[in-house]
């Protein structure tokens, strides 16, 4: 039924705009896509207002790509800088209030749940570090240790982005910005570790220059989220304006940061890993095959 | 799903789905003693909820746990507490998107805890229902019953309604859902009463069959589309005119924030024929009418009761809606009056400030008596405000008149 959404009404197809014809015709929609096909097919992200060399943008088109089931995804966010450009997605964008989007994807997963029952509808919840670890906290902490089964994805840009660069809970320590004129005076908040403390089933430490990458830690979050429980994606998304990176350099700063402070980490639960070899056939967490010699001894 | 197409099939429970109107109007009452907040159990017991979310808060914690019971024997499709007023309200608003019939409860500071939600649940048009069990909101801490919350919720673009009697709380809880989850209207309400007046008192209120109850939610009769990626065109919300900075977005948002209140005014018609009218009176032909909402109507009656026995006539007008606000009803019921007293549980006076904005030579309106912060309104004092308006000499009241 899903599809339906994105088919043309029957005789609007020569008077729809091209963006859309392009959409439908070329789109990701019922389509296995990858993020080695970028270029190849009409994205669900194209057009933004993002800044020229926004690390985050590059990072929300690859998450997109990555969905398992676009025709069946909603997003939910809050302000900040990502919203600017996910809200101009061809998919339903819910932006309830600041700071309160994964209080409104707790009710949207029940609700779809109870509606649709075992039909995947994905609910992905992709805010900044302000909207997830300062307003939002109360809302995220308790949506995982509810155990609510949807995805949060932090775009953490370490700064208050869209409103002028003020210090957030995941700036490191001793950055002078906006609100912190003599440098921030505590330390980078560790949503990771809160993440496993409060049962996310799926965690994972990201930048954007690997897409491939990004692409396998959103697909099994999305999909570990669908029966298993919360997970957790945080993003390492710099901001090129507040921290003055040249525009030629978000790259490579990406990499410098991710070799000396973000490294690439994971963690899946057993259940998780279980659910992944036997539902999605992922190899990796398959039980390994025991020796012969073991068994027999 | 055309709801009307399940009227006479039977819920998990067993019970009916029958049509609103044969179970509002048709189906035989069974008189029964419950407090306020049992009679929120029992209407929601009959109204095919989907998704309730509760918080603590007094005083509602009472009614908010009973519809847990509910979940739990199997009437409500989902439960949980969530972790404030704030919280809850979000989570009201993703189920609601997500196309679940949506009920909540709150009250006092949890009401103005959670108002960020308000207006965006107009905005967004989810018809959610939200009991809100008025008491103070003030600084030193009270619990007691206080209606200045309400004047807040007046301006949110949500529905209000302010139920008098535990009656009123069971019929219109139904009704509620039934005029919000119009088309044409397809918002909130904000269904408040006088806190522990009526949720914590017995009462005898006719209830309507347990093995009826309401047809269930068509989130495809909205007039926005629902989150479910099952109904096409995509909807996103509030952006991406947020960022823009010009006249089409400034239009946009204009044309939308009048497209809300036009719908509270198109539920006027819906809302009449459900509550038979916006207000309801009684003597309106005497020179002096009681004119307010809520608790403050019984005290109104009282003391109405108490004036004839001194031979003062005079009428009583019920407000039952905030919004949509009855102001042509109240021009034509208080166009004999030359007194129009509005006694109110709130130290603002919100209700006369309406009155007075609303009817010709308003200087006719007599802006209390007013009791808050948990003060009883005694039949009396109003007696004494009629009186004195009237220039007759009161001695009912020691150390007054």
């Amino acid at each position: 039924m899903s599809l339906d959404y994105v088919k043309f009404t029957p005789g609007f197809e020569q008077f729809m705009p091209k963006e859309y014809r392009d959409m439908v015709e070329h789109g990701p929609f019922g389509k296995k896509t990858t993020v080695s096909q970028m270029g190849s097919f009409k994205e669900i992200l194209e057009e933004h207002p993002m800044c020229a060399g926004c690390a985050m943008t590059l990072f929300i088109r690859l998450a997109i790509i990555a969905f398992p089931n676009p025709e069946d995804t909603i997003t939910v966010g809050t302000a900040g800088c990502g919203r600017l450009a996910i809200s101009q997605a061809a998919i339903p964008f819910v932006y309830g209030n600041y700071g309160d989007q994964n209080g409104v994807a707790s009710g949207l997963s029940r609700g779809l749940r109870l509606r649709f029952g075992d039909k995947p509808k994905d609910v992905v919840v992709i805010a900044g570090d302000g909207g997830t670890a300062d307003i939002g906290f109360q809302q995220v902490l308790h949506s995982w240790f509810r155990k609510e089964r949807f995805t949060t994805i932090m775009l953490d840009n370490e700064v208050y982005g869209n409103t002028g660069g003020q210090e957030s809970g995941m700036t490191t320590r001793g950055a002078v910005l906006k609100m912190a004129p003599l440098g921030k005076k505590f330390e980078k908040m560790d949503m990771v570790t809160m993440a496993k403390v409060a049962g996310c089933s799926y965690i994972a430490t990201v930048v954007p220059n690997n897409p491939r990458r990004v692409e396998s830690v959103i697909k099994k979050a999305v999909l570990i989220a669908r029966d298993i429980g919360p997970t957790y994606i945080q993003a390492y998304t710099s901001c090129n304006i507040e921290y003055a990176i040249p525009t030629d350099k978000v790259m490579e700063d990406a990499k410098t940061v991710e070799d000396d402070r973000y490294k690439f980490t994971e963690y899946v639960s057993d259940e998780a890993k279980a659910y992944l070899a036997e539902r999605y056939g992922y190899k990796e967490f398959m039980p390994k095959a025991v020796p012969a010699s073991v068994t027999t001894a | 799903m055309d709801p009307t197409s399940v009227i006479g099939t039977k819920n998990k429970k067993g019970q009916v789905f029958t049509d609103p109107r044969i179970m509002m109007r048709e189906a035989p009452r069974t008189p029964s003693f419950y407090t306020g907040s049992e009679v929120i159990k029992e209407a929601i017991r009959r109204a095919s909820i989907d998704v309730m979310i509760a918080y603590p808060i007094t005083p509602q914690s009472e009614a908010a746990a009973l519809i847990g019971e509910l979940f739990a024997e199997g009437y409500i499709g989902d439960y949980f507490r969530g972790e404030s007023e704030f919280a809850v309200m979000s989570q009201c608003a993703g189920a609601a998107f997500g196309g679940a019939r949506v009920f909540t409860t709150t009250a006092g500071p949890g009401t103005m805890r959670a108002m960020e939600n308000f207006p965006m649940w107009a905005g967004a048009r989810l018809p959610i229902q939200c009991i809100v069990t008025c008491r103070g909101i003030n600084s030193p801490l009270s619990i007691q019953p206080d209606t200045i919350e309400i004047s807040y919720l007046m301006q949110t673009g949500m529905l209000v309604w302010h139920a008098e009697t535990a009656q009123d709380f069971y019929d219109w809880i139904l009704m509620g859902y039934m005029v919000s989850e119009e088309p044409e209207v397809h918002l909130p309400l904000a269904l408040c009463c006088d806190g522990f007046f009526v949720t914590h008192t017995k009462d005898v209120v006719d209830l309507t069959p347990t093995d009826m109850c309401l047809p269930p939610y068509d989130p495809y009769r909205s007039p926005v589309p629902c989150m479910d990626m099952e109904c096409p065109p995509v909807r996103m919300m509030r952006d991406p005119f947020i960022m823009k900075s010009n006249y089409i977005s400034y239009a946009t948002h204009a044309s939308w924030q009048q497209e809300v209140w036009a719908a509270a005014e198109r539920s006027r018609k819906h809302t009449i024929a459900w509550l038979n009218g916006l207000i309801e009176t009684e003597d309106v032909d005497a020179d002096v009418l009681i004119v307010t909402s809520g608790t403050a109507v019984s005290q109104g009656r009282e003391a109405i009761r108490l004036l004839a026995d001194e031979g003062i006539r005079v009428g009583l007008v019920k407000i039952k809606t905030l919004r949509p606000w009855p102001e042509e009803e109240l021009k034509e019921a208080t166009k004999h009056a030359t007194h129009i007293i509005v006694p109110e549980f709130n130290v603002i006076g919100w209700m006369a400030k309406e009155i007075k904005a609303t009817i010709p030579r308003s200087e006719r309106v007599i802006a209390g008596p007013r009791v808050c912060g948990g003060m009883t309104m005694p039949p009396e004092i109003i007696v004494e405000e009629i009186k004195r308006a009237l220039g007759v000499r009161s001695g009912t009241l020691a150390g007054r008149g």
